[in-house]
C-alpha cells in the first residue's frame, strides 16, 4: 500500500503529457516537432517506469500488488481502485512499451494535425493502462470503453479513404455489447452491493443470473477479441487506420477482449463458463479456420494481417476456456506474442507503405533486390507470426494446444489446422512482396529501412527472441494467478455441485 | 563442454556469415574477401565441430559414457516443463558424426560449387544454420527440443530450396517443401500432446522409464477410446513421414531440387530427411510396445521402397533420379525399424549418408562440368574428361546397389535379412517389396550412369568444349565420402549389428525379448543373403542392356506401355491430385468466406443492414417533417389519444 502510486503515475504520466501538448503554440513546423519530441519524451519515460513493475513486482502471490485505494463516490460505494496482478502486470507492459514504437512510426507517416494526434495517442496510452490496472466496476468501463474516442478519432481523422465507414463500424460493433456489458455491471452491483472487482471475485452468483451476465459480458468481450461472426469490424478498421493505429489496435485494444474473459467471466461466472465452453470452442475454432483461409486469398497487405489476427486471437479464446494451466498460461503468451509479432508486422506494412503508398500486394515483388535489411525483418516476425518454435509465437500456441487436447482433442487438432494455414498464408504473402525479380518501375529505386525504423524493430526483434528462447520470467509471473484463477472456478464449481447435491 | 562445441560452433559461424551479409562492399575485390571470411568462418566452424564431435564420438559409443548437459529451463507450466539439453547417447553420437562429416564436407564443397555465385555469405550462412538446427534435432532429451530442431531444419530447408528466390519454380518448391512439412509436424504436435497426456512429462529418459508400465494403458482421444502407445506412435509416425518423404508426404522432396546441388547432398539426402528415422530410432522404447505402429512403420517404409523406386526409373532429371532415389532408401531405413532393427535402420541411415552424399555431389559435379545442365538426355560420353568424378560415380552407385564390400551391401542386407527373420505377414511385405526395389535400385543407378557418362555426347558443342573436371576443393570433399562409401559398412558392422552391437549401443534403443528379426537376421538360409547380390546384378545387366547395347529398346517399352510409362513419368500423379483436393478448394473456400460469408451475410445483416435499415427509417422520418404546423399539431393529438387509450384500457381491466 505504501510506497510510489505507481500505477496512477503510469496511467496519467500520459495524460499530462498530452496536456503539455494541448498547451503548444506557435507555427506549425514548431507545435509539430515539438508536440512529437513531448509524446516521444512522456512515453520514453513511462515506459522506462513502468521497468519499476517489473523488478518489484512478486511472483509468489495471487494477491493484487501496488494497490491504491481512494474513495470516489462513497454514496454509491464507488471506489477508486487500482492494482494488478499476474494476469494484468504483462498487459501493462506491453501498452507502455508499444506506445513509443508507436510514436516514432508515426514521426514522419503524420503530417497533418500532428499536435491532435499526439495528444489522441497520449490519451489513449492513459486510457489503455489505466483498463489493465482498474480495479473497480465502474472504473473498468470508464476506460474500457473510453479507448473507443481516441482510437474513433485516429481511424476517422488520418485514416484512408474508407475512414468513415471503418470508424462508425468499429464504433456500432463495440457500443453494442458494451451497452449489454454496462446492464450487467448494474444486474452485479444490484446482487452483490459493490462494484469492487476483488469482492465480485469471491461473490457467488447465482447459477441463473450467472448465465445472463456471462452473455452480456461476453457480447462485449466477444466484439473486442475479435470473435466469429463479430469480427468483420477488424479488417477495415485496419485496413483504414494509420500505421500506429493498427499497431496499438492489434497489439492492446484486442487484446481487451480476452483479458475480460480472464478477469471476469471465469472468476466471476464460473459455472455459466463451464456451460458456454462449447460455444466459445465453436467459434474460436470456425475463426481460426475460416479467417485463415480467408487470409489466404486476401490482395490487401494490411487485410491479411488483420485476419491474421482474428485466427491467432481464436487461440486465445480456446486456451482460455480450456481451464487448464498450459491452456490459459498459452492464451495469456499468445496475447503477449501477438502484440508484440503482429504490432512488427503492420509496422512492416507500414514501411513500404510510407515509400509507394500501396498495401496492395500486386504492386509489390523483389523487395529483396533493394532492401535485404527489410527482406529479414519481415522473415523473421513471419516465421514468428507462424509459431516457429524459438520465437515467442510458438510458445503461446503450443501451450495452448497442448491445454486444448488434455480436454478435446478434436478442439485442438481442428485449431492446429490453423497453423498449418497460418505457414500458408504468410509464406505466400512474403513470397509476393520479397521475392522474385524485381520488375516494377516503382520499386526501383525504394530506399532500404533508414536508422529511424531500425531503431523501432531492434525492441521488438529481441523480445520476440527472448520470449521464444527464455519464456520463463514471463511464464513465472502468471503460475501463482493463473494457479489461483482456475482453482476459484473448481472450488465455485465444487460448491454449485454441493449445492445441486444437497437440494436433492 | 565438447557437445556443447560441437552444437553451437556451427552456430556461431552462420551468425558471423550472417553479419557479412549485411556488410556493405565496395567493389568487387571488397567482396571477394568478404566473401573468403564468410567461407573461413563457417567452413572453419564446422571442422572444428566435426573434430568435436569424433572426440564425443569416441568417449560416448566407444567408451560408453553416455551424458546429458543441461542448459537451461526453456518452458515451464504446470505439468510440462522442458529444458534446453543436449542428450549425447550412442545413436546420437552417430547422428553426430554423421552430420557433422557430410556438412563440413559440403560446406568445403560449396565454397568451389558455388564461387560464381553473388551471394556466397548468404548461403554459408544458411549451410551452417541448417547443421546448427540439426545438431538440436538430434541432441534433444525431451520431446518439445526434438520440435525445435524439427522446425528449425524445416526453416533451413525452406531458405536454402529458394535460395535462388529469382526463379518462381524455386519459390513453390521452397513453400511446399515447408507446407508439406507443416502437415508432419500438425501430426508430430499431437503426438507430443498425447504422449504428455499419458506419462504428464515430454522428457524422454522419463517417458522410457515408464512406458512399461503403460503398455496396457487405453485412453479417449478423438471421441474413441484406443490403445495409448499406439495412438502416440501413429501420430509421432505421421511427423516422421514428413520429414522424411514417406509415401503421401513424399511430394515435396523431388521438388527441393530446385535448391543448389550441395544443399540437395546435406539436407535432403544425408541428414535433414533422416530426422524421422532418428525419431523412430529414438522412441524405440515406445514404439516397441505397440506392434500396431510397427506394423505401420514397416508397410509404409516398405512401400515407399517401392513406389520412389518406380518412379526413379524413368525420371530424367539427374537430380531427381536421386532424389528418389533417396526417398526409396528411406523406406528401407523405415521397415528395418518397423520389424524392429532399428540399428539395422540407423546402420543404412549412416552409410547412405556418406555414399548418397557422395553420389549427389558427384552429380553436383557433373551439372558444374556441363554448365549447369541437369537433363540427362543432353549428356552422354562425358567419361573421358571427368575421370575422377567419373570413378566416384561409380563408387556411390556400388555402394548404393549394395554390391559386395562397399557400404551399402553391409547394410541393406542386414536390412533385408531382418526383414526376412521377423516371420511375420508385414515382414515377408517388406522383404519381397525391398529386394525388388533393390533391382530397381541397381537399374536406375546404373541408367544413370551409363546416360550421363557413355555413349555419344548430346550436349552441344559449346557445351561439350566446355567441360571440365572441377576444383580440387570440390573434389576433395568428395574422396573423404567416398572413403566413407567404401569401407564405413565393413567398419561398423560389428558395432552396429554385429558382436559387439549390445555393448556398443547401450541404453540407446530398446528392443523387447520376442522381437527377434535382428537376432535371427544373422541365421537365415543362404538364398536370402544372396539374393541381394543376385537381383543388383541383374539390374546393373538390365541397365547395361537398355542404356549402352540397345538404346531403341527403352523408346519402345515407353510406347507400348504408354499408360504406365505416363503413370510413372508423372510420379503416381500425387501433385495433380493434391492439387485437386486440397490447394484449389483452400483457394475457393477463402474467397468464398470473404466474398459471400462476410461481406454479404455478416456485413449485409449486421452494420452495413443496419446503418441502411436506420437510414431509411431516417429518410421517412424526415419526410414527416414538412414544416406545416397543423400536421404536427394532428400528430400530437394522436398521441394523446393513444396514449389516454392505453393508460384507459391498463386501468379500467
Amino acid at each position: 500500500m505504501s510506497g510510489l502510486p505507481i500505477l496512477s503515475l503510469l496511467t496519467f504520466l500520459p495524460l499530462v503529457g498530452a496536456l503539455f501538448i494541448f498547451s503548444i503554440r506557435g507555427d506549425n513546423e514548431t507545435v509539430a516537432l515539438n508536440a512529437r519530441s513531448v509524446a516521444l519524451w512522456t512515453t520514453g519515460i513511462n515506459f522506462f517506469l513502468s521497468l519499476y513493475i517489473w523488478f518489484n513486482f512478486d511472483p509468489s502471490t495471487a494477491d493484487f500488488q501496488f494497490v491504491e485505494k481512494v474513495e470516489w463516490m462513497p454514496v454509491l460505494g464507488l471506489q477508486y481502485h487500482m492494482g494488478i496482478d499476474g494476469i494484468s502486470m504483462l498487459f501493462v507492459l506491453l501498452t507502455t512499451l508499444l506506445s513509443p514504437i508507436c510514436i516514432l512510426a508515426s514521426w514522419e507517416a503524420i503530417q497533418t494535425r500532428v499536435k491532435e494526434y499526439m495528444i489522441s495517442f497520449l490519451i489513449l496510452e492513459t486510457l489503455m493502462v489505466g483498463m489493465f490496472c482498474a480495479l473497480d466496476l465502474m472504473v473498468f468501463y470508464i476506460y474500457f470503453e473510453g479507448v473507443l474516442i481516441p482510437m474513433f478519432l485516429i481511424i476517422g481523422i488520418w485514416g484512408g479513404p474508407r475512414r468513415v465507414y471503418a470508424a462508425f463500424k468499429l464504433f456500432l460493433y463495440t457500443l453494442l455489447g458494451s451497452v449489454l456489458m454496462l446492464l450487467a455491471m448494474f444486474a452485479m452491483y444490484v446482487d452483490a452491493g459493490t462494484t469492487d472487482i476483488v469482492q465480485l471475485m469471491n461473490h457467488n452468483f447465482p447459477a441463473e443470473l450467472q448465465t445472463w451476465l456471462f452473455l452480456a459480458f461476453f457480447a462485449s468481450f466477444a466484439v473486442k477479441v475479435p470473435m466469429w461472426p463479430v469480427h468483420t469490424w477488424l479488417p477495415d478498421a485496419h485496413v483504414e487506420a494509420p500505421t500506429a493505429g493498427s499497431v496499438i489496435l492489434a497489439g492492446v485494444l484486442l487484446k481487451f477482449g480476452g483479458y475480460g474473459f480472464l478477469r471476469f467471466s471465469l472468476p466471476m461466472f464460473p459455472l455459466a463458463t463451464v456451460d458456454f465452453t462449447p460455444m466459445v470452442y465453436t467459434l474460436s475454432i470456425i475463426a481460426v479456420v475460416y479467417t485463415s483461409f480467408v487470409a489466404l486469398v486476401q490482395e490487401d497487405m494490411k487485410k491479411l494481417i488483420a485476419y491474421s489476427s482474428v485466427a491467432h486471437m481464436g487461440f486465445v479464446t480456446i486456451g482460455a476456456f480450456t481451464l487448464t494451466i498450459q491452456g490459459v498460461e498459452g492464451a495469456i503468451y499468445v496475447m503477449l506474442s501477438h502484440g508484440i509479432v503482429s504490432a512488427a508486422l503492420f509496422l512492416i506494412v507500414g514501411v513500404v507503405y510510407d515509400r509507394i503508398h500501396s498495401r496492395d500486394i500486386e504492386v509489390y515483388g523483389g523487395l529483396v533486390h533493394r532492401m535485404p535489411g527489410y527482406a529479414l525483418t519481415f522473415m523473421f516476425f513471419m516465421l514468428a507470426s507462424v509459431g516457429l518454435p524459438g520465437t515467442g509465437g510458438f510458445i503461446g500456441e503450443f501451450l495452448v494446444l497442448l491445454g486444448a487436447f488434455q480436454v478435446n482433442a478434436w478442439v485442438c487438432a481442428l485449431a492446429a489446422l490453423g497453423v498449418i494455414l497460418g505457414a500458408a498464408y504468410m509464406l505466400y504473402l512474403y513470397r509476393r512482396i520479397i521475392f522474385g525479380e524485381l520488375t516494377k518501375d516503382v520499386l526501383k529505386k525504394i530506399a532500404d529501412m533508414s536508422p529511424r525504423e531500425w531503431a523501432v524493430f531492434a525492441p521488438l526483434i529481441i523480445l520476440t527472441l527472448w520470449m521464444g528462447i527464455y519464456p520463463l520470467p514471463f511464464l513465472d509471473i502468471m503460475h501463482v494467478s493463473v494457479e489461483n484463477l482456475l482453482q476459484q472456478v473448481q472450488t465455485a464449481q465444487a460448491a454449485a455441485a454441493n449445492v445441486t447435491l444437497a437440494g436433492r | 563442454m565438447l557437445n556443447i562445441l560441437v552444437v553451437f560452433l556451427p552456430l556461431i559461424g552462420s551468425v558471423l556469415a550472417g553479419i557479412i551479409v549485411f556488410v556493405p562492399a565496395a567493389d568487387k575485390e571488397k567482396q571477394h574477401s568478404l566473401d573468403m571470411l564468410a567461407q573461413w568462418a563457417t567452413c572453419a566452424g564446422l571442422v572444428l565441430s566435426m573434430i568435436c564431435a569424433i572426440v564425443v564420438f569416441k568417449d560416448v559409443a566407444l567408451e560408453g559414457n553416455a551424458r546429458t548437459t543441461e542448459l537451461f529451463t526453456w518452458i515451464d507450466s504446470g505439468a510440462l516443463e522442458a529444458s534446453w539439453a543436449l542428450k549425447v547417447d550412442t545413436l546420437t553420437a552417430v547422428m553426430m558424426i554423421v552430420v557433422t562429416v557430410v556438412s563440413a564436407m559440403v560446406h568445403i564443397y560449396s565454397v568451389g560449387y558455388m564461387h560464381h555465385d553473388p551471394a556466397i555469405p548468404r548461403f554459408m550462412c544458411y549451410l551452417s544454420l541448417f547443421t546448427f538446427f540439426m545438431l538440436m534435432l538430434i541432441t534433444s532429451d525431451n520431446l518439445v527440443q526434438l520440435f525445435f530442431g524439427w522446425e528449425g531444419v524445416g526453416l533451413a530447408s525452406y531458405l536454402l530450396i529458394g535460395f535462388w528466390y529469382n526463379k518462381p519454380t524455386a519459390n513453390a518448391a521452397a513453400i511446399k517443401a515447408f507446407l508439406v512439412n507443416r502437415v508432419g509436424d500438425f501430426s508430430f504436435a499431437l503426438g507430443i500432446f498425447a504422449v504428455f497426456m499419458l506419462f504428464q512429462t515430454v522428457e524422454l529418459d522419463t517417458i522410457f522409464a515408464a512406458a512399461e508400465g503403460k503398455k496396457d494403458a487405453t485412453f479417449v482421444i478423438f471421441g474413441a477410446e484406443v490403445h495409448a502407445l499406439t495412438a502416440c506412435c501413429l501420430l509421432l509416425f505421421v511427423g516422421a513421414m514428413g520429414k522424411s518423404a514417406q509415401l503421401g508426404l513424399h511430394t515435396w522432396l523431388p521438388d527441393a531440387m530446385e535448391g543448389p546441388t550441395p544443399v540437395s547432398a546435406l539436407i535432403h539426402a544425408a541428414t535433414m530427411v533422416t530426422a524421422g528415422v532418428f525419431m523412430v530410432a529414438r522412441l524405440s522404447p515406445i514404439f516397441e510396445f505397440s506392434d500396431t505402429a510397427l506394423t505401420v512403420v514397416t508397410l509404409v517404409g516398405a512401400t515407399t521402397a517401392i513406389f520412389a523406386a518406380t518412379v526413379g526409373c524413368v525420371q530424367n532429371d539427374i537430380k531427381r533420379v536421386i532424389a528418389y532415389s533417396t526417398c526409396s532408401q528411406l523406406g528401407y531405413m523405415f521397415f528395418a525399424c518397423g520389424v524392429s532393427a532399428y540399428s539395422a535402420g540407423v546402420f543404412h541411415l549412416m552409410t547412405h549418408g556418406f555414399f548418397k552424399a557422395l553420389l549427389f555431389l558427384g552429380a553436383g559435379s557433373v551439372i558444374h562440368a556441363m554448365s549447369d545442365e541437369q537433363d540427362m538426355r543432353r549428356m552422354g560420353g562425358i567419361w573421358k574428361h571427368i575421370k575422377v568424378t567419373y570413378a566416384l560415380m561409380w563408387i556411390g552407385s556400388l555402394a548404393l546397389a549394395g554390391v559386395p564390400f562397399f557400404a551399402g551391401f553391409y547394410s541393406k542386407d542386414i536390412v533385408l535379412e531382418a526383414a526376412y527373420a521377423a516371420e511375420t505377414g508385414i515382414g515377408q511385405y517388406a522383404f519381397w517389396l525391398g529386394l525388388l526395389a533393390a533391382f530397381l535400385t541397381a537399374f536406375y543407378s546404373w541408367r544413370l550412369l551409363f546416360m550421363t557418362f557413355h555413349g555419344e555426347p548430346r550436349a552441344d558443342e559449346k557445351t561439350m568444349a566446355h567441360v571440365h573436371e572441377s576444383p580440387k576443393v570440390m573434389i576433395l570433399p568428395l574422396f573423404v565420402l567416398a572413403i566413407g562409401a567404401l569401407f564405413s559398412g565393413y567398419v561398423a558392422y560389428d558395432y552396429f549389428v554385429g558382436a559387439k552391437a549390445a555393448e556398443f549401443w547401450g541404453d540407446a534403443i530398446l528392443i523387447l525379448e520376442h522381437h527377434k528379426a535382428l537376432e535371427n537376421a544373422h541365421h537365415v538360409p543362404t538364398w536370402v543373403k544372396l539374393s541381394p547380390i543376385v537381383v543388383g546384378v541383374l539390374g546393373i545387366g538390365l541397365a547395361y542392356v537398355l542404356y549402352i547395347q540397345r538404346t531403341d529398346i527403352p523408346e519402345k517399352i515407353a510406347e507400348k506401355f504408354q499408360a504406365i510409362y505416363q503413370f510413372l513419368l508423372n510420379k503416381w500423379y500425387f501433385d495433380e491430385l493434391y492439387e485437386f483436393l486440397f490447394v484449389r478448394p483452400s483457394f475457393a473456400l477463402g474467397r468464398g468466406f470473404w466474398k459471400v460469408v462476410d461481406e454479404m451475410i455478416i456485413d449485409g445483416l449486421g452494420p452495413d443492414g443496419i446503418s441502411n435499415t436506420v437510414r431509411l427509417a431516417a429518410k421517412r422520418v424526415a419526410a414527416l417533417q414538412s414544416g406545416y404546423l397543423y400536421h404536427y399539431a394532428f400528430a400530437m393529438l394522436i398521441g394523446v389519444v393513444v396514449i389516454t387509450t392505453w393508460y384507459l384500457v391498463g386501468h379500467s381491466g
